[in-house]
């Protein structure tokens, strides 16, 4: 049996025990990130992602070098950045906005200066390359439970919320007539996809999560039209590209430069751009054979905001 | 401050502002933030490729750029950018990094190249500096109409014969180098900051679109010297201070624009409430 | 004589200096079918808004079943004007017309026979079983307003609201929804208030009426309201209303006349009003 399993999987693959938690942490991730996420594409937040990952850069280092787990900092910057936004109303401006700009723009300069402080303060040299680009291995085995602990919040939130939130996706005036809370459930919303975007920042790095968060979502979602259904979907392609990329970043320490390893979060990014890639191919050969009467309708985009 | 290796610094990081004061007046106008956004990104990749390969910095971020710039033109066609344009920029990101992690200068590579490195030029860098910087204003000052006329009115432009795509692909190309000769500056991430930073500041000044521009590149310039003399006293990174200030710019702006709106009485009441 | 189940009272809506609103009255009785009338930039959807708690009133009240809309809020059916339904958008007409049966209430919903039974049913009412499975955004813009009248009309409301829902409509296709819409509510006894600028797709099935007119209205049936004298007072200046084959026409008045104050006035061009 291990002659089969070699190849694919480097000696020692089973028994490490930082490979155990980089596979358990990357479920955990991925179940909170998918859910989430396919909320995030459906009520076309894709940016948030970005924005998130600015703002959990300075969260990260911040608590890199006050000397607490960046997992912290990045549930505390993105928590704040969540109030922010749902206090300017960033929601609604698609995208870039000047002013959002330039915060972002600030808040990675303050987190240079974070970086900078960790490096020469405590001369370790890792926390630039760990807080943006991540680093799966290197998780503490402590902080799992708190993982675990978020990645279950997050899940129960978007789950308990589903029928209101899908609601007032749809038209927040229908749900606001419904009696629905619109603002707090958007907000309680906006709070989860921080902490998924937090748990995706300490997996994959705070710059690189936004693939995890939005990639297996917009994929599953050109796949299915049924909203749980997409959110499993998501949830398995994420754990897919996590554990493929798991095994792939233990398999490259045999791969030149020997010894060295590439990273994991790159190849997750990969797989998650191959995997949304491949999820456009079923549309485009239905496309061609098309003859559905319903495709294609035009939509009317006025909608008078609620608020 | 001003002696020795820092010269260089100061002539490389003034001709910087200058572009990014010049260019960022466009970017600001065409809202091509997303652009100045996810064109670093790519020479990020480029530069990390570059070092890797043995070739030099500017180069690979040259080369990336515009390929970046290239790809976001004829995909823009489509549209607003979606989800694939996106991955595959955070995609060039993991690469840049993937590259990095093969030389063994690791840390500090990602570092400078993200977030700038003011003591790392030297002065083999002043010249291929001037030279791409001349380049972009140059263009700029060659296309300022047409390019002016099809940013505000892209209708009216078409009908003058002015083709939209083709200063959108021009306006790409400058935008590509300007950012690749920033980068070395104040970094892959932090280019945008200063690109539409002093711009927008420039705006809140004044309505006329030469004096923004010429009121742009003041500010970048105030904004980059700033930036060095306090990297220089303080050792923090430039890009710290280059965040900070173009953050400080634009709300001193806003500041002016909104006591000068209270200071004259509003004539026209035009605007309807939102919601 | 039971409650009326909607009862505006006197509100006033201004915003920026301008009256939208003024001290509008005027109540629905249970299974009335009540249409709001007025051209566009009359207030009808600010009022729909106020009735549905979206927004607030300067002054006045709003009572929906004897209780104040201030008081929290009421399940009402409302089918707003325009809708923004990505045509990604992963939904179902059959799973939005669904949500109307439980979208308040939280959590996943649970597959039940009874629960797929009223969504048939409903989709049976509004005739679009053919695309229940397709995807909401990709269907026209008629059959995803039937869609939201059944997404409407699943939780058995006891009134329904409908902003504008023949705007965009041909005459033939007007007065299908309207006979669609008159015969669901009467089989189910839902009061009706139905926003439009066009008086005639409603007349046959209208029980009363409600004019607005620059923020003002005026309510009872149709033979009290579409009058001459009413209407002229309504606008505050000289209107006619002529009668051709069962429609009507509302046209403000050439020639002299005397407006409210009693100052001449004259009027260049007849303009056709609604």
């Amino acid at each position: 049996m291990s002659h089969f399993l070699t190849p694919v999987f480097a000696p020692g693959f089973f028994q490490s025990e930082a490979v155990h938690i980089a596979l358990g942490v990357g479920t955990l991730v991925a179940i909170a990130t998918g859910t989430v996420g396919v909320f995030t594409v459906m009520r076309g937040q894709s940016f948030a992602g970005e924005a998130f990952g600015d703002i959990g850069t300075t969260g990260g280092s911040g608590a890199f070098l006050v000397g607490v787990g960046p997992l912290w900092g990045f549930v505390v910057g993105n928590l704040l950045a969540a109030a922010a936004m749902e206090t300017i109303g960033i929601q609604r401006t698609r995208g870039r906005d000047l002013a959002t700009g330039i915060v972002l723009g600030a808040s990675i300069g303050l987190a240079a200066l974070f970086l900078y402080l960790t490096t020469t303060e405590q001369s370790t040299t890792g926390a630039t390359v760990t807080i943006l680009f991540g680093s799966a291995f290197a998780i503490a085995g402590s902080t799992v439970p708190l993982i675990l602990l978020l990645s279950l919040l997050v899940l129960g939130l978007i789950l308990v919320l589903y029928r209101p939130l899908l609601l007032a996706t749809v038209s927040p005036e229908m749900a606001a007539a419904r009696g629905i809370p619109v603002r707090t459930i958007g907000i309680l919303y906006l709070l989860a996809l921080a902490l998924a975007a937090a748990l995706a920042a300490i997996t994959i790095g705070s710059i690189l999560g936004t693939a995890l968060l939005v990639g297996p979502a917009a994929s599953a979602l050109r796949l299915t039209k049924r909203p749980l259904i997409a959110m499993l979907t998501a949830a398995g392609m994420g754990i897919g590209a996590m554990w493929l990329g798991v095994v792939l970043a233990y398999d490259s320490y045999e791969w030149p430069p020997v010894g060295h390893g590439w990273p994991v979060s790159f190849f997750v990014v990969t797989l998650v751009l191959v995997l949304y890639l491949l999820s456009g191919l079923p549309a485009r050969r239905h496309r061609r054979g098309s003859d559905d009467p319903y495709s294609a309708s035009p939509t009317l985009h006025a909608v008078p905001e609620s608020r | 401050m001003f002696s020795g290796f820092m010269v260089n610094a100061w002539e490389v990081a003034s001709i910087v502002a200058v572009v990014a004061g010049v260019v960022g007046f466009f970017t600001v106008l065409r809202g091509s933030a997303f652009a100045a956004h996810a064109i670093p990104n790519g020479s990020f990749a480029g530069a990390a490729g570059a070092s890797l390969v043995g070739v030099s910095t500017l180069l690979g971020l040259g080369v990336f750029a515009l390929a970046g710039a290239l790809g976001i033109g004829l995909l823009g066609r489509r549209g607003r950018h979606d989800v694939a344009t996106a991955l595959a920029l955070v995609m060039m990101l993991g690469l840049g990094a993937l590259f990095l992690g093969f030389s063994e200068e690791y840390a500090p590579a990602v570092y400078s190249l993200l977030f700038g490195e003011v003591l790392g030029i030297s002065s083999n860098d002043v010249a291929p500096t001037a030279i791409l910087g001349l380049l972009c204003i140059l263009a700029i000052a060659v296309l300022y109409r047409p390019l002016m006329l099809s940013s505000i009115l892209p209708e009216v432009g078409e009908a003058h014969g002015v083709s939209r795509f083709r200063m959108e692909m021009l306006f790409l190309t400058v935008l590509a180098l300007a950012t690749a000769m920033t980068v070395p500056v104040v970094g892959t991430l932090l280019i945008f900051s200063l690109m539409i930073g002093a711009p927008a500041a420039a705006r809140s000044f004044t309505d006329s679109p030469p004096v923004a521009m010429a009121l742009s590149v003041v500010f970048a310039l105030l904004i980059v010297w700033i930036a060095i003399a306090a990297s220089y006293e303080t050792n923090y990174p430039i890009g710290f201070f280059v965040g900070t200030g173009s953050a400080v710019s634009y709300t001193l702006g806003r500041g002016w624009a909104a006591w000068r709106a209270r200071r004259e009485p509003v004539a026209h009441d035009i605007r309807p409430e939102p919601g | 004589m039971s409650e009326n189940i909607l009862a505006v009272q006197s509100v006033d809506v201004r915003l920026s200096g301008r009256t939208i609103l003024d001290q509008v009255s005027f109540d629905v009785a249970p299974g009335e079918f009540t249409g709001l009338i007025g051209s566009n930039g009359a207030g009808k959807t600010t009022l729909f808004r106020v009735i549905l708690g979206l927004q607030s009133a300067s002054a006045g009240d709003v009572l929906i079943a004897g209780r104040s809309r201030a008081r929290g809020h009421q399940r009402v059916g409302f089918v707003p004007q325009k809708f923004l339904l990505d045509p990604d958008l992963p939904l179902r007409a059959r799973d939005l017309v669904g949500l109307g049966l439980d979208a308040h209430r939280l959590g996943v919903p649970r597959p039940s026979r009874v629960r797929r039974a009223l969504i048939e049913e409903m989709l049976e009412a509004v005739d679009a079983g053919r695309f229940a499975d397709t995807r909401v955004g990709r269907l026209s813009g008629g059959e995803q307003q039937r869609i939201l009248i059944a997404h409407a009309l699943i939780a058995r409301p006891r009134l329904l609201l409908l902003d504008e829902p023949l705007a965009n409509l041909d005459l033939r296709s007007a007065h299908e929804v309207v006979a669609l819409l008159a015969k669901i509510t009467r089989e189910q006894e839902i009061a009706v208030l139905i926003s439009a600028h066009e008086i005639n797709p409603l007349i046959g099935v209208m029980d009363r009426i409600v004019y607005l007119a620059s923020g003002r209205a005026v309510s009872g049936t149709t033979d009290e309201v579409v009058r001459a004298d009413v209407l002229s007072k309504l606008y505050g200046h000289h209107v006619d209303v002529l009668n051709v084959h069962g429609r009507v026409l509302i046209v403000a008045g050439a020639g002299e006349d005397t407006d409210l104050a009693g100052h001449e006035v004259a009027f260049p061009d007849t303009e056709i009003v609604s």
